[in-house]
């Protein structure tokens, strides 16, 4: 190991974890260039070469390396949440219209497909702009980019590093939601920890929010398995002895390191670009049902991405691209990538839960910069695979038991909902109850689900 | 198609295998060829029953890969891309390997909704448990996780 291994959890939550997590996470630390610490968020759990929850910073100067896995498969998969203006007695009446509507509206689930169809130079603005080409095309307003990280567009994105593959498998899929853990919630805000702060996030007990957990789709798939292979493939010819093969990387300054980076920043464009069609669709949704919603975002946070940042290292300034995989930017107050009106209180940091139990928003702090790069947990975690869980519980069961809560789900597919059940997943509060306590964020709001739109 | 689907083999020759947050794959089989085809199965019962699916359509695949380990991760990943473009399930396959090369065809038909009930998408292959082996009676395993 060239630096320690740091897993920030409680006593229980690391008990609970898969022994592999541990395994992931020396292994990262014995990477070329890496720097401080490989971390583990409270919700890690066994992951690809890195743990998901893992956090690592490489110098490329130091001959840092990039790593596809470090990023994963689902690039800069993350969360965006929107406020809506309403309260939650205001959508009581029409909540079964709107649960039809956002679930015709968003397109979800294995084969579906959107409704834009891009060719190759409409393909290259996208993975070039992200949410930036979103807005100019229609959707959304440039008021949401403020919103976004990156501002809605990541620089040094190299579209044309990017695969014929990939873009095919994306040219229908932008505005789609896909499958498996990814969600559009409507949700209620249920409690408030810090009202400082939600005031400043316009946050309020009661309010109505939406969230949307989706990622780069196809397009970023691709990307992953691909160069997956190709730095798996070419690591001997870097020096580079790996001891578990999914820890394929590449040192930052070479072609390959180079390439992947280009390609993986085009899918966080994807990314982006995709939410951003997506809270269209929704605004459309709600004006059909309740006309005086007005949805405007409180900010997207990105879970898979490797990106230049600037830390503090024994008081010098370094340059370091930082990877987090399954683990959210938590900046803190004073940030100078913040939006201004973030400025004093630090980043929103939100938090998914699953369909049956709640989410959080947090806010970034300033401890976090020493304790994990700037970075906190992102969602729960599954306590068990999609297997045992169709096994326990059957969609139709799920589906009325959370009806009986109050809680409408709509998704095409009964086994989905089985496998994705709340109770085949850690649970959420623990989690950020120990991400709280060890100061990677703060709480600020808990949200509990009303609808759940499901792939 | 000229070519005609093979004749399923019984549900022992697949399985899967638990991963914490996604799904092992395991193809049995007596030869290579087998274990190959039979973890394609296995890749689709992550997504529906793979006998709902009609072996209507035929798509040829072909991949190439330094070892045989990282050629069973490229047919999974290439089935993984002819489902997502063609917005097809396959339920049938027949593979043959000529030196590092596997040329394959995969039988199909386009999602069916109601009839498939698709649980989830596969997002692709990985390395992570990657195993193609003989175990001791001769079998041939062919597996990994893939990512969903």
């Amino acid at each position: 190991m060239r630096v320690p291994g740091i897993i920030h959890a409680t006593e229980s939550l690391v008990r609970e974890m898969d022994a592999k997590v541990y395994e992931q996470v020396v292994n990262v630390a014995t990477l070329p260039g890496i720097e401080r610490a490989s971390y583990a968020m409270p919700d890690a759990h066994w992951g690809y070469g890195f743990p998901i929850g893992g956090v690592a910073a490489f110098d490329a100067d130091r001959g840092g390396v990039v790593s596809a896995g470090g990023v994963g498969f689902d690039i800069s998969c993350g969360v965006r949440s929107l406020h809506t203006g309403l309260t939650v007695g205001e959508i009581d009446p029409v909540k079964k219209a709107l649960a039809h509507e956002l679930s015709r509206s968003v397109p979800a689930g294995v084969g579906s497909i959107g409704r834009l169809h891009l060719d190759t130079a409409e393909m290259d603005a996208m993975l070039s702009g992200g949410a930036r080409w979103a807005v100019e095309r229609g959707y959304g307003t440039a008021a949401d980019l403020n919103r976004i990280e990156e501002r809605g567009c990541m620089a040094g994105a190299r579209p044309e590093q990017v695969s014929m593959h990939a873009k095919r498998r994306q040219q229908d899929e932008m505005g789609t939601l896909g499958s498996g853990n990814h969600y559009l919630e409507v949700q209620q805000v249920v409690r408030l920890f810090d009202p400082r702060i939600a005031s400043v996030f316009k946050i309020r007990e009661g309010d109505v929010v939406v969230s949307i957990h989706c990622g780069s789709r196809g397009l970023g798939h691709q990307i992953g398995s691909e160069f997956l292979k190709r730095m798996a493939v070419e690591a001997p010819e870097h020096g580079l002895s790996l001891p578990d093969r999914e820890l394929a990387c590449a040192p930052i300054n070479s072609p390959l390191g180079e390439a992947y980076l280009g390609a993986m920043r085009a899918g966080i464009n994807c990314a982006l670009a995709n939410r951003q069609i997506i809270t269209h669709l929704v605004r459309q949704a709600f004006s059909h049902v309740v006309p005086r919603a007005e949805l405007s975002l409180l900010y997207d946070v990105s879970h898979n991405t490797c990106k230049v940042e600037t830390h503090r290292m024994d008081g010098a300034v370094k340059r370091l691209f930082v990877h987090r995989k399954g683990a959210t930017r938590a900046f803190g107050p004073g940030h100078p990538d913040l939006p201004t009106e973030f400025a004093s209180t630090g980043q929103p940091v939100l938090i998914g839960g699953t369909m049956g139990t709640a989410s959080y928003i947090l806010v970034g702090t300033s401890d976090s910069e020493a304790r994990s790069f700037g970075s906190s947990c992102h969602g729960a975690g599954r306590a068990m695979s999609r297997h045992q869980a169709f096994k326990q519980w059957r969609g139709r069961q799920v589906i009325d038991e959370l009806a009986a809560r109050g809680i409408i789900v709509r998704s095409p597919s009964s086994r989905g909902v089985a496998e994705e059940a709340p109770g085949a997943y850690k649970d959420v509060t623990a989690v950020v109850d120990a991400a709280d306590r060890a100061g990677l964020s703060r709480k600020v709001a808990k949200l509990e689900p009303v609808i759940c739109v499901k792939g | 198609m000229s070519k005609k689907a093979p004749e399923r083999q019984s549900a022992s020759g697949w399985e899967h295998f638990d991963h914490g947050a996604d799904i092992g794959v395991r193809g049995l089989g007596t030869t290579k060829e087998a274990a190959f085809e039979q973890v394609a199965v296995a890749l689709t019962a992550t997504i529906t029953d793979p006998a709902s699916v009609r072996p209507d359509l035929a798509v040829e695949i072909a991949c190439e890969a330094p070892t045989d380990e990282l050629l069973l991760v490229d047919w999974l990943n290439a089935l993984v891309y002819e489902m997502a473009t063609r917005r097809m399930l396959f339920g049938a396959f027949t593979v043959t390997f000529e030196d590092s090369r596997l040329v394959g065809t995969a039988w199909g038909e386009p999602v069916d909704l109601a009839r498939h009930a698709p649980a989830v998408e596969v997002k692709g292959a990985t390395y992570t448990a990657l195993r193609l082996a003989r175990d001791g009676d001769g079998t041939w395993v062919a597996e990994c996780v893939v990512d969903v």
